[in-house]
């Protein structure tokens, strides 16, 4: 991504190690039959990342795809890297494994709406809490698809679906706010159809040292069709979509006829004609409460949706800090296994006679 | 003989001991286990064999002078080899009413009692049920009692240094350790040094422990009332080098033995959980050996972490209890079917849910067999006692490594807590764990073939992330034989099952060794984990009484050693006492479909010697009576 926070140059590919020649998008393609419903948006997903990984210019087999279940999960197998395909929610769980213990490894979970926000959410918070070097892709489309058609912790209220026939009483989490609440240092959303601002956000969440979330907004043709179709007509889309970029007034629609403000302690939207020019707020992925007010100014209902990077921030990731603590303790020497086995208080016995050591 | 070096000047004759056990008893906050300890640091450095049994409820202060909040600590100490860490005290200290109340019914008549008068107010009485106070009423007439003023007399020794009158009173546990180690001869120049160093920060605290401590010993040697002090000789053990180890640190030490003798670092992913917490805390200090602890958020992300962690080429380990095995389940159907070495540590506790977290019991071993979904077979190493801890943990590393499989190791309470003289190791004869990673394509057209096996382990190929030319994708859908595809044919899943299951059922472990020594025995005890001590005792006493028996003791649960058959088939009975409701018992009758009889016991408690002895007896007893 383009922008500049003039934060330290420590990238998130900075250990690993860098491919020997260009590479191209079939590099990433594996073998296996992509099996997916027609018209699923982690087509478009798999593409763009497909055609994103090469201009990392890491080497391809270090690269590393960790996911759990669900649709999306299936994601890794039709990736030509190393990858695990795990167990419900747990991909960040591993993944934090991984990548605390091997810094040469770019290491992605690809999760969805179920997987990330239901069953894993207690692993989802804590990684983002701990900040761990990992790049997370949230496939959001509202539904459970694998197992054919239930609401998830982001369907709307009132949705109905098989195991809400009368409409879900259950209220949604707004995933970008939850994840600024664990203090996420890169919190971006994306739609699915986006291909130039899905690759932006994933180069740029690949890049960024930390625990990155990128949730993407995506259909599912079968269970939960036209989901996001207001934010792909461009009629509709007008007044709802706001791109942000860091350093740039927040304006959108034709001629960013609408703008945003605050009001309060939050953000609303007004025409741009009524609002002075240096009342428009200007975007700072670094402000934590602008991020947070961002998140909030998407409603469930899609009036209005925030896409790009809300939040970009520099803080010490839990994998460098665990490792420098291991690196201090090895380069202080002492690794003596037998001084460690034969410390504390020993006695020795010879031809039946004890000898005890020296008392301290 | 050079560690004869008693304290004091007595001039009194020392009394020979060839056995002693003692057992501390006081209120949560008395420092009991400490006291228990550092008595226990003392036989050990004075040589002798000494096994000990902690015993602490799980509340961290119960409500003060309940029988909740009463702990203790049990130590067996003596001049020869010995396996438990007693049955019954033959000297009890009481520091409370409830410390009295709750252990004095296991004191034999004529035992010494040893109790802090200034403790048994009327209120305290009151607390736990007292009507009258028994060190009045004539109920203790059947024990050697010893009424000492131990709080005052502390209070009193250290009114002069200015320390607080809490800290004062919170160093009678050295009084009474004080007075301990004068009745035993201990040596006390270790116990000094070990209090200023632990109280280093704080050099006034060091100085009142070290009083009171010195005012216990000096307490015993001036009273006329301790009439001699005892000797417990040093234990003529095997040659060799020793230290006391509990078991949580003997497992520790173990698992960085692993990780230097395979050349991995050590990943350990845990959860914090009694009483498997000390092994995450001693590995946590050990980072100089490339060992990397992790607290995750849970116990499922424990394991998922140290999964991680070894699909990229660690020692992954995680430790837990019982109900972080329940939570790990699924994770470790995961290692089972992707294949990856993994250590998980499951240090039982009494069950089920969450039981009796700080006692100790055997009733995990079904649940870490056959507790997941699937057939998800997983091999299980079980240490016998606390030293043994150390070999299992790089027994249990070694079959991991060497099979790619998670694999259990199975302690409980009382191995964990529990302490014995380790005869410490050299490195180099440690077995070597050497691993070797997968870096070149196995299939014959070039390309790599995960799950190739080999074809006489049947193990797959750890190749890890990095490795150019082998990217591939693992996961927990049915794997493609030779492909790791994913793969839904009936046939496929059909060979990969059976596979997995004798890739397990191939695992080396050696066949059993069965004592018996007048190698006549029809009636065969067998036994697995912490059972050992107390069956090795129990079995003792039988054959002191004339009878016959055999022994046999199972340190691998999955696979069971090959002759494991042949073996209960060669005896007319086989008893195997388990503290569970029979679960190995089970396990033997289903598989090899011979009789098994169970003595079990569930009391949070190991067995006693004498308890087992008499538990065993009818079982030998019956074939004498027929033939007589």
């Amino acid at each position: 991504m383009s922008t500049d926070l003039g934060m330290p140059a420590v990238g998130g590919l900075d250990l690993v190690p860098a491919a020997d020649a260009p590479q191209k998008a079939k590099d990433y393609t594996s073998d296996q039959e992509v099996r997916w419903c027609p018209g699923c948006g982690d087509y478009a997903v798999l593409a763009a990342v497909r055609s994103f990984l090469p201009a990392l210019s890491i080497r391809r087999e270090n690269a590393v795809f960790i996911s759990g279940i669900g649709c999306s999960s299936r994601f890794p197998y039709y990736l030509d890297t190393y990858g695990m395909h795990s167990i419900h929610g747990r991909a960040p769980a591993i993944a934090t494994g991984l990548a605390t213990s091997r810094p040469d490894l770019s290491v992605f979970v690809v999760t969805g709406d179920g997987d990330a926000l239901s069953i894993g959410g207690n692993h989802l918070v804590h990684a983002l809490r701990r900040n761990v070097n990992i790049t997370i892709l949230l496939f959001d489309n509202r539904i459970y698809g694998l197992t054919k058609g239930q609401y998830s912790p982001t369907s709307e209220v009132g949705k109905v679906t098989k195991s809400t026939p009368e409409g879900s009483v259950d209220a949604p989490f707004n995933p970008l706010a939850l994840a600024l609440g664990a203090d996420a240092t890169f919190v971006a959303r994306v739609m699915d159809s986006d291909r130039k601002g899905l690759t932006e956000v994933l180069e740029a969440a690949a890049r960024h040292r930390g625990a990155s979330l990128v949730q993407i907004y995506q259909d599912c043709p079968i269970f939960n069709d036209g989901s996001f179709d207001v934010l792909r007509r461009p009629d509709d889309a007008e007044s709802r979509v706001i791109a942000v970029r860091h350093g740039e007034p927040i304006t959108f629609g034709t001629d960013g006829r609408w703008a945003v403000v605050r009001r309060g302690f939050g953000l609303a939207v007004a025409p741009a004609a009524e609002v002075a020019p240096e009342d428009v707020v200007v975007h700072d992925a670094t402000d934590p409460g602008l991020a947070h007010a961002l998140a909030r100014l998407s409603d469930q209902d899609l009036e209005h949706v925030v896409l790009g990077v809300l939040r970009q921030v520099s803080r010490p990731t839990y994998d460098d800090l665990a490792r420098a603590q291991v690196a201090a303790a090895v380069d202080a020497g002492g690794a003596d296994l037998r001084a460690l086995v034969h410390g504390g208080d020993t006695w020795t016995v010879r031809d039946g006679a004890v000898t005890t050591a020296a008392q301290p | 003989m050079t560690s004869t070096a008693a304290a004091g000047t007595d001039a009194r004759p020392t009394q020979p001991r060839s056995r002693v056990v003692i057992r501390f008893a006081g209120d949560s906050g008395d420092g009991m286990q400490l006291t228990g300890d550092r008595f226990t640091a003392e036989a050990a450095a004075f040589g002798n064999d000494l096994a000990t049994l902690p015993n602490f409820p799980a509340e961290i202060r119960a409500p003060h002078g309940t029988l909740a909040g009463v702990s203790s600590f049990q130590l067996h100490f003596a001049d020869h080899d010995i396996l438990t860490p007693g049955d019954r005290p033959d000297v009890l200290v009481a520091m409370n009413p409830a410390a009295l109340k709750a252990n004095v019914g296991e004191l034999p008549a004529g035992g010494v009692l040893i109790v802090d008068t200034d403790e048994f107010t009327r209120r305290n009485l009151a607390k736990v049920g007292y009507a009258a106070d028994p060190l009045e009423d004539g109920s203790l007439a059947p024990y050697a009692v010893h009424r000492v003023a131990m709080t005052s007399l502390t209070t009193a020794a250290l009114a002069e240094l200015g320390v607080g009158k809490k800290d004062a009173e919170r160093a009678k546990n050295m009084f009474a350790l004080g007075l301990l180690s004068w009745m035993y001869s201990r040596p006390t120049g270790g116990t000094e040094a070990w209090l200023r160093a632990k109280f280093a920060r704080r050099p006034e605290i060091a100085e009142a422990n070290v009083v009171a401590f010195r005012t216990g010993h000096a307490y015993g040697e001036t009273t006329e009332a301790f009439a001699v002090p005892y000797e417990v000789a040093p234990a003529v053990l095997p040659d060799g080098t020793y230290r006391q180890v509990t078991g949580n640190l003997a497992l520790a030490y173990g698992l960085v033995a692993a990780g230097v003798r395979s050349g991995l670092p050590v990943f350990l992913g845990s959860y914090p959980i009694t009483p498997a917490s000390d092994i995450l805390h001693e590995l946590s200090r050990l980072k100089r050996f490339g060992v990397t602890t992790f607290q995750a958020e849970d116990e499922i992300a424990a394991v998922g972490a140290a999964l991680g962690a070894a699909y990229g080429g660690a020692l992954g380990v995680t430790s837990t209890s019982g109900p972080g095995v329940a939570l790990k389940s699924e994770a470790v159907g995961l290692a089972v079917m992707t294949e990856l070495p993994l250590v998980v540590v499951d240090v039982q506790r009494g069950g089920p849910s969450t039981g009796l977290p700080t006692k100790t019991e055997q009733a995990d071993l079904l649940q870490v067999l056959f507790g997941r979904n699937g057939e998800s077979p997983v091999p299980v190493v079980a240490p016998r006692s606390p030293a043994d801890a150390f070999d299992a943990a790089l027994e249990a590393a070694r079959i991991a490594l060497a099979y790619r499989t998670p694999v259990f190791l199975l302690s409980d309470g009382a191995i964990a807590n529990g302490s014995e003289p380790w005869r410490l190791p050299e490195v180099e004869e440690l077995p070597a764990l050497a691993v070797e990673f997968a870096t070149e394509p196995n299939g014959p057209d070039g390309e790599f073939l995960p799950y190739l096996r080999d074809p006489e382990t049947l193990t797959r190929p750890w190749a890890v992330p990095g490795t150019p030319g082998l990217t591939h994708r693992i996961g927990g859908l049915e794997k493609a034989d030779r492909t790791g595809d994913i793969s839904y044919d009936p046939a496929n899943h059909e060979l990969m099952v059976r596979v997995r299951q004798a890739k397990v059922d191939g695992i080396a472990v050696p066949d059993l060794e069965v004592e018996d020594p007048t190698g006549d025995a029809d009636v065969l005890v067998l036994g697995w984990g912490s059972t050992w001590g107390p069956i090795g005792a129990a079995v003792r006493r039988l054959r002191t009484a004339g009878h016959r028996v055999a022994r046999a003791h199972l340190r691998h649960l999955n696979p069971l050693p090959a002759d494991t058959g042949a073996v209960l088939r060669s005896y007319r009975r086989v008893v195997v006492p388990e503290m569970n409701l029979g679960q190995l018992a089970l396990l033997l009758q289903g598989r090899f479909t011979v009789p098994v009889e169970s003595v079990t016991k569930v009391a949070g408690l190991p067995f006693g010697a004498a308890e087992l002895a008499e538990r065993l007896t009818p079982y030998v007893e019956e074939k004498e009576q027929v033939t007589a």
